[in-house]
């Protein structure tokens, strides 16, 4: 076995520009598909963070259209319910729109309760709940931007005209590493005060509700008691576990999913076809000496065993370095495009995948020319020598 | 000396289809070889002698007619008996020596060996002693591209003795040597069949080969003419 393992090993690297070109197409196939599959997981993490004791209430009509702020103490009333908290999707930019970073305002209290996922130093807190100016942010936002704690930081308003001054008051780190520490909050009260002298008519509105239950297998029952709660008002609800809600973010780039996912697949088709042609050419060189060695009493199986191995040792050895080269790129991905991406981390099931990638690209290429040369009779295998 | 037979073939037939004609090569072909015979073929091209050579060595199959080879009727095996039967019984020698480039001249000659139960050490031992029969044991680490012609057919009858098989066969085992070379194969081949009663069945175009068998049959449009024993030997 182990002579037969060096044979195969040492037919792999024959023609050593042949098979280097194919491992460079292997491992650019593996890297694409490693990296494709991390951009994939990156739009789920929120979807995988998300908690069964969390609803989310927004309007039934779209996202877009909010709610009152009157239906608050409404949905505390009903039962399992524990706690309410308002939150704004703000849309703010910070100096210039490349800047790009979720920011929230959010009912403090309330919203924190819930998420216990973001750690705060207990003086940072209650810092932040004391000052209604104040605005609180995650670990890798203050590092991006290289803020100090007492820093005033301009938001420019989207969605809520003007330029909003905030005090930074505290920063949280994540409960563990799939928590978005990149995201900027300040209180709803002020966002709401602001916009009863600006704005009145835009004030008391709420974009979403998130809602604490007791238990995570009241959640069907509760969501529909809200909703019934609104059934026939003006801004009618709609209710659903947070993990729903994060989904329907995902669903919203579900085309570009789609995409990424046939890109990858079609990626792995290519080079299988590359690989396939690499062993075809290759047996084809070599039917004469599989011909000697079924001479010599070698069975198929063990001719099998050649090819197949030859096939595996170039796609495992482009695999190999796809998959070493995946994390470099990984970094830098994350470095160009991380601000819309809480969590681009290649994943265990991403380098599995990769690794059964690279076989399924070795299997498949070895299939047609084994059978060529274990079909082809031994004589005209002879006549192709000389 | 030549004593019972060891290979008989009785009335062997075998076509071949080029296209939709088919293109009888073999026609009612008997043969019998001795134990420890020493037998040539010889016919012009197309005569039907690396046929019948690679239908006796199992390595092609008789379309009627029967083989038996050392009391095995070879035409009732499988694929699988058949390559199992060939990895023990024969000894193959080829025109173009047909070794693996990557393997150095004791890998190619162990090549056989992997096929049976030895240890790691005992195919050693029967690798060198192949080796040093053909006189190559000071070569056995290179490479067949740094041997020569005459070299390199050397190690391939190393490769078709370390088995110990009953029969050798070698179609033009001389074909692609110049003289010189051509005459150490022979010799070899000949000591082979004198010292070690080796039975060697030769298909060859060229008559100083020829004249080292002890026996030569003609083909001729795939029948046997008659039977010459070489009268110098």
């Amino acid at each position: 076995m182990i002579f037969l393992l060096r044979l195969l090993v040492k037919n792999a690297f024959r023609h050593k520009l042949r098979s280097g070109l194919t491992i460079l197409s292997v491992t650019i196939a593996i890297l694409a598909f490693g990296m494709l599959r991390t951009v994939v997981d990156a739009f789920y993490v929120g979807v995988e963070r998300a908690s069964a004791n969390r609803l989310v209430t927004r309007n039934a009509v779209s996202m877009i259209f909010p709610l009152p702020l009157s239906y608050k103490e409404k949905v505390r009333q009903i039962p399992g319910v524990t706690r309410v908290a308002s939150a704004n999707w703000f849309g703010g930019i910070y100096i210039d729109e490349k800047n790009f970073f979720p920011n929230f305002a959010i009912d403090a209290k309330e919203y924190l309760s819930l998420y216990p996922d973001y750690v705060f130093s207990p003086d940072q807190l209650a810092a932040f709940l004391r000052d209604r100016k104040a605005a609180v942010v995650g670990r890798k936002l203050i590092e991006r931007f290289g803020w100090r704690i007492g820093d005033t930081i301009t938001l420019r308003g989207t969605i809520y005209p003007g330029n909003w001054e905030l005090v930074l008051r505290g920063v949280y780190r994540g409960l563990d590493e799939n928590v978005d520490e990149r995201l900027f909050f300040f209180h709803w009260d002020y966002l709401n005060e602001t916009m009863r002298k600006t704005a009145p008519r835009r004030a008391d509105q709420v974009g979403v509700y998130v809602v604490g239950i007791e238990r995570a297998d009241q959640a069907a029952d509760i969501a529909a008691a809200i909703d019934g709660t609104f059934r026939n008002s003006m801004a009618e609800t709609l209710t659903e576990t947070e993990k729903s809600f994060n989904l329907s973010f995902v669903s919203m780039a579900d085309t570009i999913i789609a995409v990424v996912r046939l890109v990858s697949l079609a990626v792995i088709i290519i080079i299988v076809a590359v690989a396939a042609n690499t062993m075809s050419m290759t047996t084809r060189e070599r039917f004469g000496e599989y011909a000697v060695l079924k001479t010599l009493g070698f069975g198929g199986w063990r001719i099998a065993c050649l090819i197949f191995g030859e096939s595996f040792v170039i796609t495992l050895a482009g695999g190999l370095v796809g998959i070493l080269l995946t994390f470099p790129a990984a970094d830098l991905f994350r470095n160009l495009v991380g601000a819309y991406f809480p969590k681009f981390v290649v994943t265990r099931e991403t380098l599995l995948l990769d690794g059964l990638a690279a076989l399924l690209m070795g299997g498949l290429a070895a299939i047609v020319p084994t059978w060529r040369a274990i079909k082809i009779r031994i004589a005209d295998g002879l006549r192709r020598i000389g | 000396m030549p004593g019972k037979p060891i290979v008989e073939v009785t009335g062997v037939s075998k076509a071949y289809r080029r296209g939709t004609t088919l293109v009888p090569v073999l026609t009612d072909v008997s043969l019998s070889v001795q134990e420890g015979e020493f037998l040539a073929l010889m016919g012009p091209s197309g005569s039907g002698k690396s046929t019948l050579l690679n239908l006796i060595a199992g390595i092609d199959k008789v379309d009627s007619g029967t083989i038996i080879v050392g009391n095995i009727d070879i035409t009732s095996l499988g694929e699988g008996e058949l390559a199992a039967w060939r990895a023990v019984n024969v000894g193959f020698i080829f025109q173009f020596y047909n070794l693996i480039p990557v393997l150095t001249a004791f890998q190619n000659v162990e090549l056989p060996l992997l096929l049976t139960g030895l240890s790691r050490v005992q195919r050693r031992e029967h690798v060198e002693l192949a080796l040093r029969v053909v006189n190559l044991a000071a070569r056995m680490d290179h490479y067949p591209s740094q041997l020569s012609g005459g070299e390199q057919q050397r190690v391939a009858i190393a490769r078709a003795v370390v088995t110990d098989p009953a029969i050798l066969v070698a179609d033009e085992p001389t074909g692609d040597l110049d003289r010189v070379s051509a005459e150490e194969v022979l010799q070899l081949m000949d000591r082979l069949n004198r010292e070690s009663d080796k039975t060697i069945i030769m298909v060859t175009h060229d008559p100083r080969a020829a004249e080292k068998a002890r026996t030569v049959r003609h083909l001729e449009k795939g029948s046997l003419n008659d039977f010459s024993p070489q009268a110098s030997r």
